[in-house]
């Protein structure tokens, strides 16, 4: 089912999953806080993935993103709130939990095995086998075809699977580890940061990926810093700031001045103006900080 | 935008990336820059010494390279899965040892003591992979911790039991000459002697080979060594592979202890070090990377191979033997140049 066969704003309007047209979220957190020893790193955060649907996570460094991936990968246990995976609660206790679950991360940095051919990393953990006992071997030509198609399929054009995936592109690497978790049947697909260190043409071939995911029905979560790349795909924006949500939007409520402004917080900015002007000496940069908080206020309808 | 931009259509081939012929494929592989060294030391040898290329000879250094090669084949795989291991070559002594004193001291029949062997051979890798996962330590450090500690043991256990520094004299016991025709015969082949460790070593290549390219196991010996941590996140069991490959170095090592056992009646329980530097190298000549991911079962044959041929080929030169150190380093250099260019090939773009 594609997703752009979905009416998207009557749907998100009534916050029933588009594909089942149940109530029931695919996931979804309901004041989740999570605390380690004293320190608080996640609070009351409320937020929900459906199939065929982007949900974005933005904030800045700190603010709790990296907590609430590792909630839902099941690399930390959440505290507070509940988690639901089809309406049912759930806590997992490991990585290995999450992704029998159906939920599976790509990682910015630990994707891929640089050295090794695209095929054999593509099926890395869930080779295909063939053969009884001791004789059993790898069923090495189906997995390159499944790959190749595999790829294709998410608009990847390889010659050929054989070459080390350390030669492809950081975004094309991106695509493999998507493709990947999309083969082996990932229902919710979680993406930590995966345009921060590319350029941006790299990064629009990584949106369209996520575009590509989503419309193969899977329920994307999105994590970044950049509304920029955040705004176009995403169909929920949950933000996030130091461990607190500071609003859940859905699409139609917002738009991408908006999202920015959030993001970029008028009120540091202001402070910032402020701190720099004690200081003195930066005339240029102070003017220019002005300049923003100004622009901030403005599509924000607040004042600093 | 957002509905636009997943239609497009997939791209066209890549102009800047040329079709690779299958020379140039060929040229891609690990053991490569091995094989052309081998030829070129054949032919160099075969040149200067008319004795080089004689079936006999060639026997001969076959042999060499096979007490090399055995070894070779689990370290290749070690190196592969990103660790080393320093104390092969005592541990290859410790096996030995291991089951002649069990068998004299016990008075068995020595496929006791053989059996019991392979089982200490197991545990010895066993115990290195082991404490290597649980500390994180290098593994340069552990076995060497290892290679120490089996270096005393050999020395002092068969002092302790056998009063002497090698162990007692078996050929005359229960099953000796079984396992002898097991470990240490010779089969004649078109009238030449051909010892029974070239074909053990053949086929451990063979199956290594098999388990690398054609297996799951194969597969997650390359991740374990590429990127520990990315092996990890997509669910490989990282811990049991390396653990299994120590323990694929202990089975060579039991079956070359085997081979030195029963090709005499006795070990000197000193022997053995220094060894584990030459299995390494042929590991490294092959095409193996010291920081693992990259390499091949066949490359480290080959690079057994070519010490075996630089070994007995200076003797049948009727050169000084002096000299043999040097060819031995001048070829790991140029091998880990050869493997650093290629490996930063592979990585780049």
């Amino acid at each position: 089912m594609k997703a752009n066969e979905i009416d998207q704003q009557t749907l998100l309007q009534n916050e029933k999953d588009p594909l089942t047209h149940t109530p029931v979220h695919l996931l979804s957190l309901e004041g989740v806080g999570k605390h380690y020893g004293n320190i608080i790193a996640l609070s009351d955060v409320t937020m929900a993935v459906d199939n065929g649907r982007v949900t974005c996570v933005l904030g800045d460094n700190g603010a709790g993103k990296s907590t609430l991936i590792k909630i839902i990968a099941g690399l930390h246990q959440h505290d507070a709130g509940v988690m639901n995976i089809m309406g049912e609660e759930r806590k997992f206790s490991s990585p290995r939990d999450a992704l029998d679950a159906g939920i599976a991360t790509v990682y910015q940095d630990l994707a891929v095995v640089p050295l090794m051919p695209i095929w054999r990393n593509f099926f890395l953990g869930s080779e295909l086998t063939s053969g009884f006992g001791p004789f059993k071997s790898m069923d090495v030509e189906k997995m390159k075809e499944i790959t190749l198609k595999e790829l294709a399929e998410m608009g990847i054009d390889l010659r050929d699977v054989e070459q080390p995936i350390g030669q492809l592109s950081g975004g094309e690497r991106q695509c493999v580890a998507i493709a990947r978790a999309v083969y082996f049947g990932a229902k919710v697909l979680i993406l930590d940061e995966p345009t921060a260190a590319l350029g941006v043409k790299q990064s629009g071939v990584v949106l369209r990926y996520i575009l590509q995911a989503r419309d193969r029905g899977l329920g994307v979560i999105f994590i970044t810093h950049n509304p920029h790349h955040a705004f176009p795909v995403g169909d929920r924006f949950l933000l996030l700031k130091r461990g607190k949500s500071i609003g859940y939007y859905d699409k139609k409520d917002i738009t991408l001045d908006e999202l920015t402004a959030q993001m970029a917080g008028g009120a540091e900015l202001a402070e910032l103006a402020h701190e720099l002007e004690q200081l003195g000496g930066h005339g240029d940069v102070v003017k220019e900080v002005q300049g923003e908080v100004a622009e901030v206020a403005q599509t924000t309808g607040k004042t600093y | 935008m957002t509905m636009t931009q997943t239609k497009t259509k997939s791209p066209a081939p890549d102009e800047r990336v040329a079709k690779r012929s299958p020379f140039q494929k060929l040229l891609g592989r690990p053991e490569v820059g091995a094989l052309v060294g081998a030829i070129v030391l054949f032919i160099f040898f075969a040149a200067v010494s008319p004795t080089f290329t004689q079936p006999s000879a060639l026997a001969t250094i076959l042999y060499g390279s096979s007490t090399i090669g055995i070894m070779a084949v689990g370290v290749s795989l070690l190196m592969i899965g990103g660790e080393f291991d320093l104390s092969t070559g005592v541990a290859v002594i410790s096996s030995a040892l291991t089951a002649s004193m069990f068998s004299w001291y016990f008075s068995t029949n020595v496929w006791v003591g053989v059996l019991l062997a392979l089982v200490v051979s197991l545990g010895i890798g066993y115990i290195n992979g082991w404490i290597l996962m649980k500390t994180k330590l290098p593994s340069f450090i552990v076995t060497l911790a290892t290679f120490l500690m089996l270096t005393g043991l050999n020395l002092g256990l068969t002092r302790l039991i056998g009063g002497s520094v090698s162990s007692p004299s078996i050929s005359n016991m229960d099953g000796f000459a079984s396992a002898r025709a097991v470990f240490a015969s010779s089969v004649s082949i078109g009238g030449v002697d051909v010892k029974i460790t070239v074909f053990i070593w053949i086929a451990l290549v063979a199956v290594a080979t098999w388990v690398l390219m054609r297996t799951r196991v194969g597969n997650w010996i390359f991740a374990v060594g590429g990127d520990e941590n990315a092996a990890r996140a997509v669910g490989v069991p990282v811990k049991a592979t390396k653990i299994g490959l120590f323990m694929g170095v202990g089975f060579c090592g039991w079956i070359l202890g085997m081979h030195n056992l029963f090709a005499f009646d006795t070990v000197q329980s000193g022997e053995g070090v220094g060894n584990e530097f030459l299995y390494i190298i042929a590991a490294v000549i092959g095409g193996c990377l010291l920081t693992g991911g990259y390499g091949s079962a066949i490359g480290g044959a080959i690079g057994a191979f070519i010490f075996g041929m630089a070994n007995k080929g200076i003797v049948y030169a009727q050169w000084n033997p002096d000299w043999f150190k040097f060819f031995l380093g001048l070829m790991l250099l140029l091998a880990t140049i050869v493997n650093l260019i290629v490996k930063r090939r592979a990585e780049l773009k």
